[in-house]
């Protein structure tokens, strides 16, 4: 058996490297044992389904291992120093260009190029692009994508007398904050039953919040802020891998201003308060009325349904712009370098890819895969269960997505952004702090 | 003394020969499990590495670069401000109890119950306390606002590290009660007798007798405290993870940031060193100062 594995893998590494002059080579045959990390245990079930296809077309043997996101990436870690990971795991764009900067991950070209696999039309626009570096080199097929909406607890709108139709025509400005502060405000009640925008509202004694806050959401916000700025006509940096920084945009400025200007008022938690249990078990809690996030929390939060708590979607709202604006990312699986069988590891992640493998994850109801049709059958598979999740997908439809800001030196940017957006937060900084920082940001690529 | 002198000086040889396969168990786990990472963590201190690609040595840049780190100084801050509050406040209790426990009690049961939290994984406990705490949703703050005072934010960065300290205290002052319990039962009686014929009180007798006669145990007790408290990382990891801003980045976790976050394994290893010295440094000034390889009991 290890003779066997030897053997592929030396004819594997003679295919790569005669890859480029050997033109349309049939994929050799793949066998052998993988294992393979996620860390959503939402989407295990679909995954394990997916390696049952897999066996049955390759004869290879997928072991699925779930574990949660902080032990997930310590474990990805700690597998590239031991050299005994994940042969496939699922990646983020956040931490990808640092696994390919350190060489850790395989670059999928030459696989590409032999199996002629289709990469940018296949998938919803703009996708495949992310996991590319700037010199062109592919890590990664695109699995799925998110966007950012509302999650609301409708009764909480209803009591207050909000409709559906009133939050999925909210808009916004970062100047009085329009109707989607006006909502927010209306949103939260005090101890005396009194709302956020009635006389005799006491902001230190807030029973119901209107919104709540889930951290500073440091150089990205994707959940928290990004759209909002986005909306206001802000972009991080002027595309990816680009080091142009934007954090000291006035727009930015404005955008974060009026968000921490919500706990001033009392609508939103303090940036103390706010540090302990999440914002979907608050959500859930009944104690907040809504709380922006994304698509992937979906199963999660429609699963949390209880007598105090209706969830219901709303989209972001329509900032300065005239448009609705929402994060786009994506996941894909990344290959380790160090693999017993980047033979069997590659098609796996090409099975991954497929329609085959995204069609039955659509069918669980818990992501949006990234093929446009296998998009469709979730959108269907989620209404089927009773959720209307048009709030995530009109970005898709409206072409109001921006890009995750990748780049390099993410966890440097990390160090100087964080803190910084942390202390804006807590009060304890003006958001003029931003242009100090943004030129510290940028240093760090001179 | 002169007595131990003479009996040993024979024995010398053949003890060594008698000793070594008693020790080697032993000192095959030092060897593999402490002394060759610590020796190779000393090495990596001096070098820029990030587990990928072979160590350079840079000799000091790495300790220069820690002194001039202001999260560093930070890391020292918040991590003295967390031994402080735990140790300070573990100690006194911890005597409180166990001198209670050795006065007032007999039964195996309450002592059981002592021990209880400390029985309890670190991580549930830091859990539980998270959720208890909690500004919105937590028990704690539910009932402070039934007795009509306002809600307390027990992690923000003014109070995260006062209140995880405060955990750990919990958690751990029923075991450091038993080290303590254990070091009272050592005090022979007799001299409780004696106390209690000249008219001693209760607090007199704490002052003059219990304290002074339990100095050894409490000087190992505080070095095994103070040294573990230094080392605080769980409790944090599962709640604040450092936050919020940097108030609770204690040097454990700061060391794992750099370490696996930035994959700045030469520069935690630097942290990790100066975090070893400083350690022996107090561990040896306790037993000095608080001359604990010496007992008054000796009659």
């Amino acid at each position: 058996m290890k003779f066997l594995k030897a053997t592929a893998a030396v004819v594997t590494a003679a295919a790569l490297v005669g890859g480029m002059s050997v033109v349309a080579q049939a994929a050799p045959k793949a066998s052998g044992t993988i294992t393979y990390g996620l860390w959503d245990s939402n989407q295990k079930a679909g995954y394990v389904a997916c390696a049952a296809g897999f066996k049955k077309a390759t004869g290879v043997t997928v072991k699925v291992e779930q574990i949660g996101w902080d032990d997930y990436w310590t474990k990805v870690n700690a597998g590239f120093v031991s050299g005994k990971g994940y042969d496939v795991f699922t990646s983020h764009l956040a931490f990808f260009p640092e696994f390919a900067a350190k060489k850790q991950i395989l670059p999928l070209n030459s696989y590409i190029k032999r199996d002629k696999v289709v990469v940018d039309a296949t998938y919803q626009p703009g996708l495949a692009a992310l996991w590319r570096d700037p010199k062109g080199v592919q890590y990664g097929l695109p699995k799925d994508f998110d966007t950012i909406a509302v999650f609301y607890n409708k009764q909480l709108t209803d009591a207050a007398g909000v409709s559906a139709k009133t939050m999925s025509s909210l808009t916004w400005n970062p100047t009085d904050g329009g109707t989607y502060e006006k909502t927010i405000a209306h949103l939260t009640v005090d101890k005396n039953g009194k709302r956020g925008d009635e006389a005799g509202f006491d902001k230190t004694k807030v029973a119901t919040y209107g919104i709540w806050m889930e951290g500073s959401g440091g150089g990205d916000g994707q959940t928290q802020w990004s759209f909002l700025a986005a909306s206001n006509g802000w972009k991080v940096n002027d595309g990816p891998w680009n080091n142009n920084f934007h954090y000291d945009s006035p727009k930015l400025a404005a955008t974060i201003k009026w968000w921490h200007s919500l706990s001033e008022k009392g609508y939103m938690p303090t940036f103390a308060q706010q540090n302990g249990v999440g914002w979907s078990d608050q959500l859930a809690a009944g104690k907040v009325a809504m709380a922006t996030n994304g698509s992937w929390m979906t199963g999660s939060v429609f699963g949390a349904k209880s007598d105090k708590f209706t969830p219901a979607l709303a989209p972001t709202p329509v900032g300065p712009t005239g448009k609705r604006a929402s994060m786009y990312n994506g996941l894909a699986d990344n290959i380790y370098k160090g693999t017993k069988n980047p033979e069997a590891a590659w098609q796996w992640v090409k099975y991954l890819g497929s329609a085959a493998c995204q069609d039955v994850i659509a069918s669980k109801a818990v992501v949006f895969p990234a093929i446009p049709s296998s998009t469709k059958k979730a959108v269907a598979a989620f209404t089927k269960k009773g959720i209307d999740v048009n709030p995530f997908y009109v970005h898709i439809t409206g072409k109001t997505t921006f890009l995750f800001p990748i780049g390099d030196k993410k966890s440097q940017r990390n160090d100087i952004i964080n803190p910084v957006m942390d202390s804006i937060m807590s009060g304890k900084s003006d958001v003029s702090a931003l242009v100090e920082m943004n030129t510290k940001v940028k240093a760090l690529f001179k | 003394m002169a007595k131990q002198a003479v009996a040993r000086k024979p024995a010398r040889r053949s003890d060594f020969l008698t000793a070594i396969p008693f020790v080697l168990p032993a000192l095959i786990g030092l060897t593999i499990f402490v002394l060759i990472p610590g020796i190779r963590g000393v090495y990596l201190a001096f070098t820029s590495y990030d587990v990928f690609t072979d160590p350079i040595f840079i000799g000091i840049d790495n300790f220069v670069k820690m002194f001039q780190d202001e999260l560093f100084w930070n890391a020292l801050a918040v991590t003295s401000e967390y031994v402080a509050i735990n140790i300070g406040i573990q100690t006194v209790v911890s005597l409180f109890i166990a001198v209670l426990l050795h006065r007032f009690t007999r039964s195996t049961l309450i002592r059981g119950i002592v021990l209880m939290p400390y029985l309890i994984s670190n991580v549930i406990v830091a859990l539980v306390w998270y959720w208890l705490l909690d500004y919105n949703l937590g028990l704690v703050n539910s009932v402070i606002d039934f007795l009509g005072l306002s809600k307390f934010t027990f992690f923000s960065d003014m109070t995260a590290m006062p209140t995880i300290a405060l955990i750990n205290v919990w958690r751990h002052m029923g075991y450091t009660a038993l080290l303590i319990f254990a070091g009272l039962q050592a005090i022979p009686e007799d001299v409780y007798a004696a106390a209690s014929v000249d008219g001693a009180g209760e607090w007199r007798t704490f002052r003059s007798i219990t304290l002074p006669l339990l100095r050894p145990v409490l000087a190992f007790v505080l070095v095994i405290t103070i040294t573990g408290s230094f080392q605080i990382f769980d409790t944090v990891a599962v709640t604040t993870g450092g936050g919020p801003i940097n108030a609770t980045r204690v040097f454990s976790l700061w060391i794992a940031d750099k370490a696996w976050g930035d994959f700045n394994f030469g520069y935690a290893s630097a942290i990790s060193v100066f975090l070893m010295v400083l350690l022996s440094i107090i561990a040896f000034a306790q037993t000095k100062l608080l001359r604990a390889s010496e007992s008054d009991l000796e009659r």
